[in-house]
């Protein structure tokens, strides 16, 4: 299951367990990635609280927990290879794992119909 | 028959645009210059002395026992590669310098004479005061003009940049905040702060919650109403903040986090479009910091090192860093220790007393201008600034309706559909001969490109960018291939950022040796 977030998040739900990274609308609007700080593992996220942060050729910014929960697994290819965030965002360009505190807190997100359309909305 | 009319004619060159292969690698007069350490060599040198006899080192053993690895030169070497450096640079004093944000106004020589004086330039920080009394003078009188044009009572001169004095004036919250014994967790900052604003509420220790802007470009006050709390230490606010916008809302702001039990930061970068004709102190502002090397025009951008004084209000002046000069009678003292008036000091930000030689600058700038020209420097700067606004907004996409204050703020709309990005069009003004302006910032429009032009510029010249920025614009359109190839005409083309940026190489490291033979 997929959901995204109104910051451009996205998540990946896999049993009690999220992958979160950005989406390709982000990827694009930040330009050439060149360095990313992932959180600790075992950190304890709030969502919308910032979690991680992205810096690119035109701004740094911060990457905001989408819900709340625990850092399990960082993905360790990004701050050697940033590049990964543009070339697949959705894929090996992930950033974190984390556990899902409170399943209610998917409920609001988006799905990838709405997200689509949210996009679109800001052109 | 036909006549070769070319004889004894001096022939016109041809229109070659090919680039030309040279057998020295340079391009005329423009030189490639190696890296110093690649120019050494191994035994030269510039100056001759006798080799050491019968040293005694003190050092306990810890003296360098290898080579220093500096390279071996001779001094006209050294002379021509950084006078070449110096020529492939691009300053205030070659040409345009739009940068917005960063007020890149004209550096007057007076200042420059004036800090070069003996009493000025050749004393040292640990000289008795009594051999120092002109400087500390100086100091003083500094002090008087900063604080007479911002109304502010108080004022700290230590802080070696606009950044540092951020941190200074966030410090003294702080400080006065644990005096009362009032903890407060979060700072509230506008999205389209400076980001050392930011950066410096998170290094004292705060939260930083952002203010939304409204689609004038101004600090949402409903949104700000909704964050304060009794958790809020400050807000920090540019004004004019860095859309070029006036906050015409700033007193209910200050009125409103003076009654959270908040303090007021402001950020005075901008002041150069208000220097004369407002007074921070009537804005409800607590602390400021003053860029000396903007509104006053010391030199920056590599020319110099930044000033960033800060002033305070009666509330936070007894927290300020130390040292301070005080008048005591007809001699001046400098306040080195934390007792007395400046017991309750958050303590010494810099190891002397500030930017010396950028205090001669700003005081001789001050004093030359006079009260009635400083006011006019605000005046002629927001003009420039309209009327960069007035002669591109008909063709680029001006942010924000209605005037602005000391810089110009265009979006990326008028690129739409062109393949033309805020980067290319930047690079092509490379180009063109002129500096670009600042790229991407504020973050809060898309693709920004923020010009300020600053009260020194001619017409002539604000009039010569502007036609060719409006010349670009049309170009755009059916050249996006040019901008991409952009800049064509530099000593090097266009660089590549990202890869600067992933792995960037940060020093010079000699090439393999080889072996030793046997």
């Amino acid at each position: 299951m997929l959901k995204f977030t109104k910051d451009h998040e996205w998540l990946r739900i896999d049993g009690d367990v999220a992958t979160v990274g950005i989406t390709a609308y982000a990827q694009e609007q930040l330009g050439d990635v060149v360095f990313v700080e992932l959180p600790a593992i075992g950190r304890a996220l709030k969502a919308g609280k910032d979690a991680a942060v992205v810096e690119s050729v035109k701004a740094a910014s911060d990457v905001y927990a989408p819900i709340d929960g625990t850092v399990t697994e960082a993905n360790d290819a990004l701050p050697d290879e940033p590049g990964l965030v543009n070339t697949d965002p959705m894929g090996a360009g992930w950033f974190f794992k984390q556990t899902i505190a409170n399943p209610a807190e998917l409920e609001p997100l988006m799905d990838e119909v709405a997200y689509a359309a949210y996009i679109e909305s800001l052109s | 028959m036909t006549m070769d009319r070319s004889q004894g004619r001096v022939q016109r060159p041809a229109n070659d645009a090919a680039p030309v292969a040279t057998a020295s690698g340079h391009r005329g007069l423009v030189l490639e210059e190696a890296l110093i350490f690649e120019q050494g060599q191994v035994g030269r040198t510039g100056v001759d002395l006798p080799e050491p006899t019968a040293m005694l080192s003190r050092l306990g053993g810890l003296d360098r026992q290898g080579a220093i690895g500096l390279p071996g030169l001779a001094e006209p070497q050294v002379v021509r590669h950084f006078t070449r450096l110096s020529q492939k640079n691009y300053g205030i004093d070659s040409g345009f310098f739009p940068l917005g944000s960063c007020t890149m106004k004209h550096n007057p020589r007076l200042n420059e004479k004036m800090a070069r004086l003996p009493g000025f330039g050749d004393i040292h920080p640990l000289q008795p005061e009594s051999t120092v009394q002109g400087a500390l003078a100086l100091i003083h009188e500094l002090a008087h003009w900063l604080t007479t044009l911002t109304g502010m009572p108080a004022v700290a001169l230590s802080p070696a940049a606009g950044a540092h004095g951020e941190f200074c004036g966030m410090a003294a919250i702080r400080a006065a905040l644990a005096a009362r014994g009032d903890v407060r967790r979060r700072v509230l900052v506008p999205e389209s702060a400076h980001g050392t604003n930011p950066a410096t509420a998170a290094a004292l220790g705060y939260e930083v919650d952002p203010i939304p802007a409204t689609a004038r470009g101004r600090v949402d006050l409903a949104a700000f109403k909704a964050k304060l709390g009794s958790d809020v230490a400050a807000t920090m606010i540019t004004n004019p903040n860095t859309c070029g916008l006036f906050e015409d809302e700033i007193q209910e702001i200050a009125h409103l986090i003076h009654g959270a039990g908040g303090f007021f930061y402001c950020d005075g970068a901008n002041f150069n479009a208000i220097v004369g004709r407002v007074r921070p102190a009537d804005l409800g502002v607590d602390a400021m910091h003053i860029n000396l090397h903007k509104t006053f025009s010391t030199p920056h951008g590599g020319g110099g090192p930044g000033s960033g004084p800060v002033v305070l209000s009666a509330d936070l002046a007894p927290y300020a860093p130390l040292p301070m000069v005080v008048l005591e009678g007809d001699r001046y003292r400098v306040v080195e220790t934390a007792d007395g008036s400046a017991a309750a000091t958050f303590g010494r930000l810099k190891a002397f007393h500030g930017q010396m030689g950028m205090f001669v600058r700003a005081l001789a700038y001050m004093k030359s201008h006079g009260a009635d020209g400083l006011r006019q420097v605000a005046t002629d700067a927001v003009l420039n600034a309209n009327y960069v606004l007035a002669r591109l907004k008909g063709r680029l996409t001006a942010s924000f309706d209605g005037p602005t204050m000391h810089e110009a703020l265009f979006d990326d709309r008028f690129l739409k559909d062109t393949g033309v990005s805020t980067l290319d069009f930047a690079k092509a003004l490379i180009d063109e001969g002129f500096h670009p302006m600042t790229m991407y910032f504020p973050l809060v429009v898309h693709g920004a490109m923020l010009i300020e032009p600053t009260e020194t510029e001619s017409k002539e010249a604000i009039d010569q960018f502007c036609d060719t920025v409006l010349s670009l614009a049309e170009r755009a359109a059916s050249e996006a291939d040019a901008f991409h190839a952009s800049p064509r005409l530099t000593p090097r083309r266009r660089l590549d950022e990202t890869q600067a940026a992933r792995k960037p190489t940060l020093r010079w490291t000699p090439p393999a040796l080889p072996a030793a033979a046997e």
